[in-house]
């Protein structure tokens, strides 16, 4: 069985809210789903409804081959792992009591929780307190709690929140290791910067409703978002100015010796080929859209 | 089970580290020892005086503290864990709900239990070496008596805090609620019940029954039944007949009002969404 989980049609209300309106999607063994969107767009929802905390107002979800709100739970619970948003934990246990108290419960390894630790790079504050704790180290314990007993399906709310770069890296690695494994991840996040290299597929949610889903690559295809290319270098030249005025290239700022210029992806090439041939042209970058140019592309889309 | 126990077993190990097994018991134990000591202070000595008087002043020490050490021992149980984000990781794992609340209930119920067993049985020890001629038999029937009824008395009010600490959102709001049942309680309902008796001109033997409406009289009524020189002392519950209520009718009745506000704190925190 590859699908992991499957929303057809799932909408959850609560009073006269509507959190989730009519979602449908899937999720592969082994994949890693971004779910991506403002606050309120239905991120955490879809969690709670993939857990089993919330039951569907109407449609069907099915995690791991079961509804994840029936009798199936009991089994489907030991395979999974979540790191809710913001966790303090018991700040009067060491950083090992707790995770010795959850792997007990989640009736897992105990040996693990020393590995864990020290995989999350919590090895030398084990001992000490929660109380004592920074953000970070939070963040790093609450993941080592979600990795306990082997998940092979990994939910993580904002899991880098509070995270400095490296730490970030670490946590992507980790979750590359459980991918290869065949674990699949769903993880929730506004910082996008960061997920981009990571993720198979975002799924782009507004006012509970799906904006977008595909890969980056998809959803940059179909957004037809331009590359942003800066040139710097003395822009004087007539060539310059009949390279700019190009009807495909818009020219977003210009001052002394620096430019920026919007070119279509299909454009790319020749805009490059033009530019390098150019006299006075010290250095050309780049930059392809990132996802929070897609985001924020989809997410204007949807409020229209 | 085996999630119950390791709950328990967590929730009474904090229990010991945050001291709070510590303080209940010197509390009872040195306030204990104190009434007992200056039970002849009203005639102007000092030093014991008589078991019965002796109990009937631990009793009222048990209904005034007992309930509030309970409460406040046990108000953030669930609202504690919800504000932590940890009620959030427990709740997805393979542990039901019925046993979480269990788990913790059976702590608190053991840190309770050892903290009252400690602090009283002092008391009791201390009565046994310092005073002189207190037939020992019928002091440990009697401390035996006060202390499981205290204990069964306090896990009435660890259900009550459950019932108030699943149903909230913050643990402000559970404390304050905590403190509004200690008042109705422990002092709201004496009065209200003193008011009646007095404007009851005639008949009135109902009002006897009111007194199972709250399990603070029928941790009284137990207790005080044994001892006719404790009816002066009796308060309210001196409007039971003499051997009114069975002691183990009391006891049922007791236990009813423990197993009740925990039905109804797991059938509340069963509906409620995480």
């Amino acid at each position: 069985m590859t699908q992991v989980i499957k929303f057809h049609e799932v909408t959850q209300r609560h009073g006269a809210l509507t959190r989730l309106d009519a979602l449908s999607f899937q999720v592969t063994r082994g994949e890693v789903l971004a779910l991506l969107g403002h606050n309120g767009a239905g991120k955490t929802t879809t969690m709670h409804l993939i857990l089993g905390l919330l039951s569907p107002s109407a449609g069907q979800v099915a995690v791991l081959g079961g509804a994840p709100d029936s009798r199936h739970a009991a089994t489907l619970r030991q395979r999974l792992g979540y790191l809710p948003e913001n966790v303090s934990f018991y700040e009067a246990l060491s950083g090992h009591e707790v995770l010795d108290y959850f792997a007990r419960l989640k009736r897992a390894d105990r040996q693990q929780v020393s590995t864990l630790l020290e995989k999350v790079g919590l090895g030398h504050a084990a001992q000490q307190r929660v109380k004592t704790y920074s953000k970070g180290m939070r963040q790093r314990l609450g993941l080592a709690q979600a990795l306990l007993g082997e998940p092979s399906l990994l939910l993580l709310d904002e899991p880098t929140t509070g995270l400095d770069p490296a730490a970030t890296r670490d946590f992507y690695a980790t979750l590359g290791e459980l991918q290869g494994r065949g674990g699949t991840v769903v993880l929730s996040s506004h910082v996008l910067p960061g997920v981009e290299p990571y993720i198979d597929r975002a799924l782009i949610l507004g006012g509970g409703r799906q904006l977008a889903l595909g890969s980056i690559h998809a959803l940059r295809q179909r957004a037809a978002q331009p590359l942003i290319i800066k040139v710097r270098g003395r822009l004087e030249s007539d060539a310059w100015h009949t390279c700019v005025s190009h009807p495909r290239y818009t020219q977003l700022a210009q001052n002394a010796g620096e430019a920026t210029l919007a070119v279509p992806e299909t454009a790319k090439l020749d805009a490059l080929r033009q530019l390098t041939h150019l006299p006075g042209i010290e250095d050309i970058a780049v930059e392809p859209p990132t996802l929070e140019h897609l985001y924020q592309h989809y997410s204007q889309r949807g409020h229209q | 089970m085996n999630a119950i126990m390791i709950i328990a077993g967590k929730e009474f190990r904090d229990g010991l580290r945050n001291r709070w097994v510590v303080s209940i018991t010197l509390v009872l134990a040195v306030m204990a020892v104190g009434i007992a000591w200056a039970g002849a202070a009203a005639s102007g000595g000092l030093g014991f005086t008589s078991l019965a008087s002796t109990l009937v002043s631990l009793t009222t020490l048990a209904v005034f503290l007992i309930p509030l050490i309970a409460l406040l021992l046990a108000y953030d149980a669930v609202v504690g864990e919800r504000e932590a984000g940890t009620l959030l990781i427990l709740l997805t794992y393979p542990i039901s709900r019925t046993a979480l609340l269990l788990g913790k209930f059976c702590g608190h119920g053991l840190i309770l239990g050892a903290a009252t067993v400690l602090g009283f049985g002092i008391a009791g020890v201390t009565i046994v070496l310092g005073a002189d001629g207190v037939a020992l038999g019928e002091l440990a029937a009697g401390m035996g008596l006060l202390i499981a009824s205290t204990v069964l008395l306090g896990w009435v009010f660890i259900a009550f805090a459950y019932l108030i600490s699943v149903g909230v959102s913050e643990k402000p709001r559970a404390a304050g609620l905590a403190l509004g049942v200690w008042f109705f309680f422990v002092l709201v309902f004496d009065l209200a019940l003193l008011a009646l008796l007095v404007s009851v001109k005639q008949g009135g033997d109902w009002l006897a029954w009111l007194l199972l409406l709250n399990p603070t009289e029928c941790f009284r009524l137990l207790n005080l039944a044994g001892f006719e020189a404790a009816r002066e002392h009796a308060g309210v519950t001196a409007i039971a007949a003499p051997g009114g209520f069975h002691p183990a009718a009391l006891t049922a009745i007791l236990l009813a009002w423990g197993a009740v506000p925990l039905a109804l704190a797991l059938w509340r925190f069963h509906r409620r969404a995480a």
